[in-house]
């Protein structure tokens, strides 16, 4: 668990703190792109109506109000422009200071029409120059108006053009971004100056909201996030334009702005999960392989605890029975040595006529026996609880076994056997004890001394390399060990030779000491023909290569 | 006359108590220690001794150094080390340190007879030697 929160932890830490940044960056940027994509058609649309204010100042500074109040001579005019411009003028005409329109040049039969009531015309009369909002008026199409005002002999008069209102609509509804994002004009009244692509909701509300925002008009662009009544996030970018009076408004459902980022974000949090996904299970297989491997390496520690306090005992066993051995030889040396005197002093006259005194003398004999044996008894005592050399030499086994051989020989000489060998000539040197290996091969051959000691045979030492091992193999044609007693001879205690001449240990010992080596002994047996130990001597890593290369 | 003469050196008392009485009567001159010292002591003073026969683990001076300074000071005395430990170690020790033989506790007598004949035996043979050179040297010394 703790290793699951301490990975989690930091990854967790630095991808929210990564996708925090990334994503208010990311946001920046889009708010950036949009105020710049709405900044710069404000500025179109500005220019737009400027130029064609200047349009039409062009035409009343150039003519003269003569020219002008002339319809065929206005007609001409409307189609100069629209020519250079395209549709985007729908009429001209020429407004006097009653409001009546002395001329007119437009597809509407508006000539003679009365505007002194209309709204415009007031606006329009007071400033030199006027461009109004977006109204009906008496064609009942929405259009609106751009204004000039002049004097002729002492009275005011004004041209006024129509703005196409699909024209000029064109210019803002061109913005799309995005599947949702569109853009509109709105007065400072939120009525619409443009046909927004789609009816946007809650325009009053959010409108009044930009627009007291931007009471101070100028450039600034206002960015604005709000969430509607159906819980939509709409981002709405929004720039004054026309000397303040109307709103350019862009508006997007904030998920379209920001579906790039909102991608990056999903992504981000699949990959954080998934890697976090990752690291638990990460963390569960290991721990749960750390926690195998403790559970193992307890196992081990017990058993090897077990072996410590097994082999412990036996080595407090084995030095116990040194000390009795020690011990118990003179009080036995001074029973018997008594016994002997007794025996001695048996001969004088005195006791000879004792009717008992075979008896008596049978019964020191007795003594004196088992006094010897008792000292058998501690000297092999001693011999186990001895420690033997068990440290590790490469040796070359060939001279280990002419050794055991020599050594054996005169005991060989008296049990009438040879010993023979058959040695692998320059045998690879194996990793072992010298002292155990001589422990080993000399039980071994002791044990075969003991088997033909009535007939006598011959006692054959072989030595080969095979596979990884060197195989070493002491034969004899003694009597043969029976097939009942094939699978106990390497127990503990199990012996076949008189009482007091065998322990029952020593192919025992041999077996432990293969063993440890990782080696195997294994015996086969006829009886009356012939008996074979084999045992295989696992040779050391470099060995087996230079083996290998020569058998190649 | 003794067949020979020997030390008996052993901190079993009743050892060599009954040691010494079945070697005497089977025509030993036996006199005894207790331990290394008391058997150097013996020496000093006893010139006969022929043999000595020295139990190996003794408080003290033990068997071992005691041999060392008995073929320090007496070279041609033998010394027929005896003992109760099972162990071939000190049995070859001793040999290497000059002494005679060596016997495992509980010994039979007529083994340990035979040894100390032996044993008596070359002390003589070593002694007529030196006795014989001695004389040579003697007789063939120019007046």
């Amino acid at each position: 668990m703790i290793v699951i929160v301490v990975s989690i932890t930091p990854m967790v830490l630095v991808s929210g703190i990564l996708l925090y940044q990334f994503r208010s960056s990311q946001r920046d940027k889009i708010h950036a792109h949009l105020a710049e994509l709405v900044q710069s058609h404000k500025q179109s649309i500005d220019s737009f109506l400027k130029e064609r204010l200047n349009d039409i100042r062009f035409l009343v500074s150039t003519f003269s109000f003569e020219e002008l109040a002339n319809d065929l001579f206005l007609q001409d005019r409307l189609y100069t422009l629209q020519e250079e411009l395209g549709p985007v003028f729908v009429d001209l005409g020429v407004v006097n200071e009653r409001g009546i329109q002395t001329a007119y040049a437009g597809p509407f039969k508006l000539g003679r029409a009365h505007y002194a009531e209309a709204e415009w015309f007031r606006k329009a009369f007071a400033k030199e120059h006027f461009i109004s909002d977006v109204f009906l008026g008496l064609r009942g199409l929405p259009h609106f108006i751009i204004t000039v005002r002049d004097n002729w002999n002492g009275q005011n008069w004004i041209l006024r053009a129509t703005i196409d209102f699909v024209a000029f609509s064109n210019l803002v509804s061109g913005i799309r971004v995005g599947e949702t994002g569109f853009a509109f004009i709105v007065n400072r009244d939120g009525e619409f100056q443009t046909k927004p692509i789609r009816e946007p909701v809650e325009v009053k509300s959010c409108c009044s909201e930009l627009i007291a925002d931007g009471s101070g008009g100028g450039d600034k662009v206002r960015i604005l996030e709000k969430r509607d009544q159906s819980g939509n996030e709409l981002l709405y970018v929004a720039s004054f334009l026309k000397e303040n009076e109307w709103l350019l408004i862009f508006q997007q459902d904030a998920s379209d702005a920001f579906a790039d980022l909102n991608r990056a974000v999903k992504v981000t949090i699949l990959i954080l999960l998934l890697g976090g996904l990752g690291i638990i299970s990460m963390a569960f297989i290991l721990s749960k392989r750390v926690i195998s491997r403790i559970a193992r390496s307890d196992q081990e520690k017990e058993m090897m605890d077990e072996q410590i306090v097994e082999t412990g005992k036996l080595a407090s066993v084995g030095e116990l029975a040194a000390g009795i051995a020690h011990e118990i030889n003179n009080p036995v040396a001074i029973m018997v040595e008594e016994a002997g005197w007794i025996e001695d002093l048996l001969q004088e006259e005195e006791f000879k006529e004792s009717k008992n005194l075979d008896e008596v003398k049978r019964a020191l004999r007795q003594i004196n026996t088992q006094g010897k044996r008792c000292k058998e008894i501690t000297y092999k005592l001693l011999s186990f609880a001895r420690k033997t050399d068990s440290r590790v030499n490469e040796i070359n086994l060939n001279e280990l076994l002419e050794e055991i051989v020599a050594l054996s020989s005169q005991r060989a000489k008296f049990a009438n056997v040879v010993i023979s060998t058959d040695l692998q000539e320059d045998p690879p040197l194996v990793s072992v004890s010298s002292s155990e290996m001589q422990q080993v091969f000399l039980n071994l051959v002791n044990n075969s001394l003991d088997a033909m000691e009535k007939r006598g045979g011959v006692i054959t030492i072989k030595t080969r390399v095979g596979g990884d091992y060197l195989v070493v193999e002491v034969m004899d044609n003694g009597p043969g060990i029976p097939k009942a007693n094939l699978g106990r001879i390497f127990d503990p205690f199990f012996t076949t030779k008189p009482v007091g001449k065998g322990t029952g240990l020593g192919l025992s010992i041999v077996y432990g000491i293969i063993n440890k080596l990782g080696g195997s002994i294994e015996v086969n047996s006829t009886v009356d023909a012939e008996t074979t130990f084999r045992i295989k001597i696992p040779l050391p890593k470099n060995a087996r290569k230079k083996d290998l290369l020569t058998t190649a | 006359m003794a067949i020979a003469n020997v030390l008996l050196v052993d901190d079993e008392v009743p050892f060599v108590e009954t040691m010494t009485k079945r070697l005497s009567k089977r025509n030993l001159g036996i006199t005894s220690a207790f331990s290394g010292m008391e058997a150097l002591a013996r020496l000093s003073k006893e010139s006969t001794t022929e043999v000595v026969i020295l139990d190996v683990k003794m408080p003290g001076m033990d068997g071992i150094e005691a041999l060392r300074e008995i073929k320090k000071k007496h070279p041609l005395v033998e010394v027929i080390m005896l003992t109760g430990h099972a162990t071939i170690e000190t049995a070859i020790e001793g040999m290497k340190r000059g002494a005679f033989d060596y016997l495992m506790k509980p010994c039979d007598i007529d083994v340990l007879i035979a040894k100390v004949s032996e044993a008596a035996a070359r002390k003589r043979k070593q002694e007529e030697k030196i006795l014989e050179a001695k004389l040579k040297e003697i007789t063939l010394r120019r007046p």
